[in-house]
Parts: structure tokens; sequence; C-alpha cells
């Protein structure tokens, strides 16, 4: 059985390596190759080395620095929010408390939404329901406002979710290792510490992975609820979009007009280093600290 | 041995896989007679374009393929469209800027007979004395009104101005505002302008439709039909109308910023506003509810500029028929014997002109049923001089945002100078930047 496995599975793997293969790996050699051209359609190409990641880096025309900043603060904020409510709210649904499937259901639903109807909910929501009656304002009135809404939108979305992942981390830590811990007098925050968060480390893992690459890309929230308003153009004539982020920015810069397409695609380029980088970096650190049971 | 064994079956197979894709893509390269495939870029008139696509093919046996592209997608869906194997023969750009991006797929159109059928050769895309792209629509926007509303406020004893002619000028139009405003209870309104919404369902009309007014003076006055650099010597215009729709709408200038398309056009709908700043192409939406056809007219886009009492609407065309000169031969010669039958056949003609509502520049054209599209015709009828449409040439997306952001910024803060300052910073040097950019 295993050897006739063994021997057949590269043809089951097939449809899946040939699947990857034209709906990844093509796409993203061209998407490469294409970052170092200026173009108009795939078969009309010029070579221009490096000049598009000059301008993406160097030229302050394009709102790519002011962007990352965003992203970054914006990145920051969400994972610890997210995470550190998702594990609050997972530990406590994992006492006792009564209706706590009810509880988990709830929390979840959320997930389910689609980031750009969510978005447009939201944006009405928070424009109709919060700003305009108590200020007199809306979403694009401030960036602190878009940064804000943003934020909450975000952890509204992935709180649940990840709530379930730590929930199944928790529910794996043996109640014997619990017992002990408590019969050699551990306090309560002492288990936490010394016990628990050890155990689930691997949840931890993948929900700090989760959690940042999500905020990092984020791109249909940032579009619905904000489109990068407001924005200001300085005396040199360059428009800073100030709650633009990443994702939004590439895809703007790619719109903005033919000539920009190699400058999107460099963008892209460099926006893939960085979430590559910065996830891979998170994945060692937090790995080196997880336990065998 | 047996590692060795299996890396040899697997390269086998993906051998075989490779080359059956290459056979399959090879299948789609049939020669023979010719075919028609346009990229419609006009969702609205889909249905109507695959009806008389159908039409053509059981008349003539060629076949005609219509795809339109989603809203908003066509420059993507035309970029991939157009590398395949059998890439649309007919296409569209949207004026001079996307001519510049597309005109190596350009078939030049000058010996043909739908560039013959024109009324005006300006109707034309040229490079040169090439001739790359004809437009076959016109559209005309300008300030719609709710006539039956107009009339009650004509007939009310606290109006000053009692004709519709008498609104020939901006100070005129700002008076009948800023009267419906401070009696909108008595005429049943909220406002006299609709909602001047800047989301981006909306926002086009403000920073891309509005703002070809001054540029479309400028030009005038400097005798030029395209610029490097802008002056914005008509802001102020600009920015008295501007004024003019923060300040007597239905809603509070604070709160455009959150207000859609959709908001606007339900407001006239419910006979809410007066005024909408829109064009031909919103007929379907506004009538239904309390607005009928028979309720609409169109007033020109007045900003206070000198010789304005002869200004008419904005009539344009951002709809260009490209023929792809990339495709095989045969497919070029049907795909004008087709555009040639769109636009002189009986059933060509009356396509356009019902099914779809156009005015269009061929001179077989029938009359369109669009109230809008009448008001326009009678518009040009009385003498008054079309405004072109300039913000064709406006540099790119981010100068359109740029300026959209600061006329936002410039509501929420207040209409303080400081606001307009930076309006005017983004349409003047923002300009200057994004055509060096883009040029």
């Amino acid at each position: 059985m295993y050897r006739s496995l063994k021997k057949w599975f590269p043809l089951f793997l097939l449809p899946t390596a040939l699947a990857f293969l034209v709906s990844f790996v093509v796409p993203f050699l061209y998407g490469i190759f294409f970052s170092f051209c200026e173009f108009q359609t795939l078969d009309r190409f010029t070579f221009v080395g490096l000049d598009n990641f000059k301008r993406v880096l160097f030229s302050g025309q394009y709102n790519f620095w002011q962007s990352l900043g965003f992203t970054a603060l914006f990145t920051v904020l969400s994972v610890i929010i997210i995470n550190v409510a998702a594990f609050l709210i997972a530990y406590a649904l994992t006492r006792n408390v009564p209706g706590r499937n009810l509880y988990r259901t709830v929390f979840f639903m959320p997930n389910l939404i689609g980031g750009i109807v969510l978005g447009y909910v939201w944006r009405t929501v928070i424009n109709y329901g919060v700003l305009i009656p108590l200020l007199g304002k809306d979403l694009t009135y401030s960036s602190t406002f878009g940064f804000i809404g943003l934020l909450f939108v975000l952890c509204w979305q992935q709180i649940g979710y990840m709530m379930i992942i730590y929930i199944a981390g928790l529910q794996s830590v043996p109640d014997s290792i619990l017992e002990a811990a408590k019969i050699d007098g551990a306090s309560g925050w002492q288990t936490m510490r010394r016990v628990t968060i050890p155990m689930v480390m691997p949840s931890i893992t993948i929900c700090l992975f989760l959690s940042i690459t999500n905020s990092f890309k984020l791109y249909d929230q940032n579009l619905a609820l904000t489109g990068g308003l407001p924005a200001v153009t300085d005396e040199q004539g360059i428009t800073h979009r100030l709650t633009q982020m990443l994702a939004l920015c590439i895809s703007d810069t790619y719109g903005n007009s033919a000539r920009a397409h190699g400058t999107a695609q460099a963008m892209a380029v460099v926006f893939f280093l960085l979430v590559a980088v910065i996830s891979l970096t998170q994945l060692m650190l937090t790995r080196r600290k997880e336990v065998q049971q | 041995m047996n590692g060795k064994r299996m890396t040899r079956i697997f390269a086998v197979l993906v051998a075989g896989c490779v080359i059956l894709c290459l056979f399959a893509g090879c299948g789609g390269g049939e020669t023979g007679a010719g075919k028609v495939y346009y990229l419609n870029f006009k969702p609205e008139q889909k249905a109507a374009w695959e009806q008389l696509a159908k039409t053509y093919t059981d008349q003539t046996g060629v076949p005609v393929t219509v795809v339109t592209a989603a809203s908003g997608t066509y420059e993507d869906t035309l970029s991939a469209e157009i590398v395949k194997d059998n890439p649309p023969t007919l296409f569209q750009v949207n004026g001079p800027v996307g001519l510049s991006h597309w005109k190596e797929y350009c078939y030049d159109l000058k010996d043909t007979d739908l560039y013959r059928e024109l009324t005006s050769k300006e109707f034309a895309l040229t490079d040169g004395d090439k001739v790359l792209g004809i437009a076959y629509v016109l559209e005309t926007y300008g300030i719609i009104y709710n006539k039956k509303l107009l009339d009650r406020y004509f007939a009310a004893d606290w109006s000053t101005v009692k004709r519709l002619e008498d609104i020939n000028g901006f100070s005129a139009l700002s008076k009948v505002a800023a009267e419906i405003q401070a009696h909108r209870e008595a005429l049943g309104v909220k406002g006299a302008f609709t909602s001047a919404g800047m989301t981006d369902s909306s926002d086009w009309r403000f920073k891309n439709h509005l703002a070809n007014l001054p540029i479309y003076y400028e030009y005038e006055k400097r005798g030029i039909d395209t610029a490097e650099k802008i002056d914005g010597t008509y802001l102020d215009n600009y920015r008295q109308i501007w004024d003019l729709y923060l300040n007597n709408a239905t809603c509070a200038p604070t709160e455009i910023g959150a207000k859609t398309g959709d908001d606007a056009v339900s407001e006239f709908r419910k006979g809410e506003a007066v005024f909408y700043q829109n064009g031909t192409w919103s007929h379907g939406e506004i009538v239904g509810d309390k607005v009928s056809d028979e309720d609409l007219g169109m007033l020109p886009l007045y900003i206070g500029a000198e010789g304005e009492e002869n200004q008419g609407l904005c009539t344009g065309s951002e709809n260009y028929w490209c023929v792809n000169a990339e495709a095989r031969d045969e497919d070029i010669q049907e795909t004008l014997k087709f555009l040639k039958w769109v636009v002189t056949s009986e059933t060509g003609t009356r396509a356009l002109a019902e099914e779809m509502g156009f005015s269009v520049p061929f001179k077989a054209a029938k009359k369109s049923d669009n109230p809008l599209t009448k008001a326009a015709e009678d518009m040009v009828a009385a003498g008054k001089k079309p405004v072109g449409w300039n913000f064709t040439t406006i540099p790119s997306e981010d100068w359109k945002d740029g300026v959209g952001a600061a006329l936002l910024s410039y509501a929420q803060t207040g209409l303080t100078d400081e606001g307009w300052e930076k309006v005017k910073t983004a349409f003047v040097n923002g300009w200057a930047t994004e055509y060096a950019k883009n040029h």
C-alpha cells in the first residue's frame, strides 16, 4: 500500500502542481520580469532596468513611503489588539461559561462576511451611526478617523477567527499538566505564563502569522472604507493619500496611467519582499519558542 | 532506484501535460472566413449589443462576438484580451489620453466608410494624418432640472426669476438656487441641488466633469486644446459654482464625504431637489418615482465666465471605436463591414437610437428618444455653443483624485480661503507634475 502510494503520488499531485504552476508560479515570474520593464500589454514592453525601483523608492512621486508608514503602524496595532483580544476571549470561552458554544458562533460570524461588503456596510454604519450624528463629520475628514475605522473593522472581523484557533490550542493543553501545576502550588498567572502559553505556542505562531499578513495586505476594507482619503496635494504637485495602505497604493499607481504599470509592478515586488521577510522572521522567532508536550 | 523511476514517471507526465496544453492553445488560431469580436465598454448597453450582433450574424452568417467588460475594468480586460490568439477586432478608447496608450494597436480608418459616415470630422481621433478612433456616441451633461418643480418656483410670489429663458448665466442660476433653498419648505423640496457626494460613485461629477469648465475656458482663452501646464485662470469661477452646490443642497457640506451617487439619484427621483448635475446617460435611472420624461430638462453649467449667455451644454465623447490593426486581415475587413452596417442600416441605426438611447454622429442616424438628448439638440438649435469635453486631456487619475480630495476637504472645513488654496495647488501644481510624470 505504502509502496504503491509512493509510486503513484506524482500522478495525483499533477493537477495541483499544474494549477500551482499556471496560476501562481508563471504569473509570479512574469510579475518579477515586468517590474524591470515599462509595459502596456504582455507583448508590448521595454526593458528599463532598475528605473521602476528607483522611482518607487527614491523619486518621492509615489505614495509608497507614506502608505508603508501607515501600513506598518496599522499592522503593529492591529496584530496586538487582535491577538490579545482573541486569546482572552478564547480563554474565557474554554472555561465553563453557560452558552459558550453560542458565544463562539457569534464571535466567529463576522469572519464569514466578505471584506468589500463588510467595508461598505461599516462605512455607512460609522458615518451615519456615529460620526455624522456626533461630530457632523465623516470618515474622510481626517486620517485619524480613517485609521481608527480601519482598525476597528479589521479587529471586529478577525478576532473571532483567531479566537477559534486559540480555542483549539487551549483545549489541547492536557488537564493533567494543569492539575500538576496546581498541586505544585502555581498561581493562576504562573500557570498561564509557564504552562498554558508555552503549550499554545503553535497557535500563537499561526495566529501571529495570519494577522500580520492579513493586516499588511489589507485591501478591500481600505478601498471601501476610505479609499485612501483624505488626501493633500503638496506644492510639488504630488498627491499624498493619507489612509492609503500598500496594496491599495499599488493598485492606484497601476490605474493612474499606462506609464505607471511598470512602477506599480516594481512596488508589488518590493511589497512581496517586505511581507515575506517580516512574516518569515516572525515564524522563525515564534517557532523557536514552541515546546514539545 | 525507486526514486529515479519516480522522477522519470513524473517528468514524462509533466512533459505530456505541457504538450497537451500547447495543443489546446493552438486550437484557437483557426483560419478561414473573418469574424468580429467587439469588446464593449458600456455595461448598460450589453444586451442591446448582443441582440444586434445576433441579428447581423443571422443576416450575413458572419460571427460577431460581443464581450462586455465589467464596470471600471475596461483597460485591464483590454490589456489581457488583446494579447490572446483571438484578440478583439474592435475595441474602444476614451479620448486622446487613452489613444496615446493604445495607438500602436489602432488601424488607420481614414479610407473607411465608417469615417466617411461621420457628420463632422471633429468626432475622429487622429494622430498625424492617420484616423485612429471614431466617436460613436455623443453625450451631453449639464444641470438636469425638474421642470415641474421649477415651474412651481416661477409661479411663486417670492421668486424673482420668472422664466426659464432668464436663467442664462451664473448670477441668475445662483439667485434661483438661493431662493429655492430659502423657501424649500414652501416648494416641498429638501434643497435646490442634490447632494454633491464625494464618494467614488459620485465624485467624478465634480473632479472631472465640473472641472472641465475652468479647463475649457482656459483652453479657449489660450487658444489651445491640450496643455502641459495650466494657469487656473478660472478657478475662482470653479469655486463659485462649487460653493453654490454646497450651500444650496439637500445636505450639509460636511456630509458629502459620505454621500454616494445613488443618494443624489434618489433625491432627484423623489423630487427632493430641483437640480442635479449629470448627463444624458443617467436618463434611465432618474426617471421613476415622481419624475417622468416630460419633467426633464437640462441647463448649461454656468460658472460666471465672460460670454456665457451663449454657452451651451457640455457635449463630447468618451467612447471611440478603434479597429485592432493586429487582428487578421479578414477579421479587420469583416469588422469594418459590420460597423458600416451598424451606422447605416435601418436595424443598426434604430438599435443605436432606440435600444441604446444614443445620440450618434453619423449621417444616417435616427433621433434618440432620450429627453435629455433632445434637450441637448434643442440647445444647439437655439444657437448655443456646446462646451467641448476637455477633461479627456486631464493628465492622470491622480490629478482627479487630488482635486477631488481637496474639494472634499474644502467642504468639510467650512469653505475657507485656505481650503480653496489647496484646491488650487492640486489643480495647478498637480497638473504640471502629473503631466511630466506620465509623458
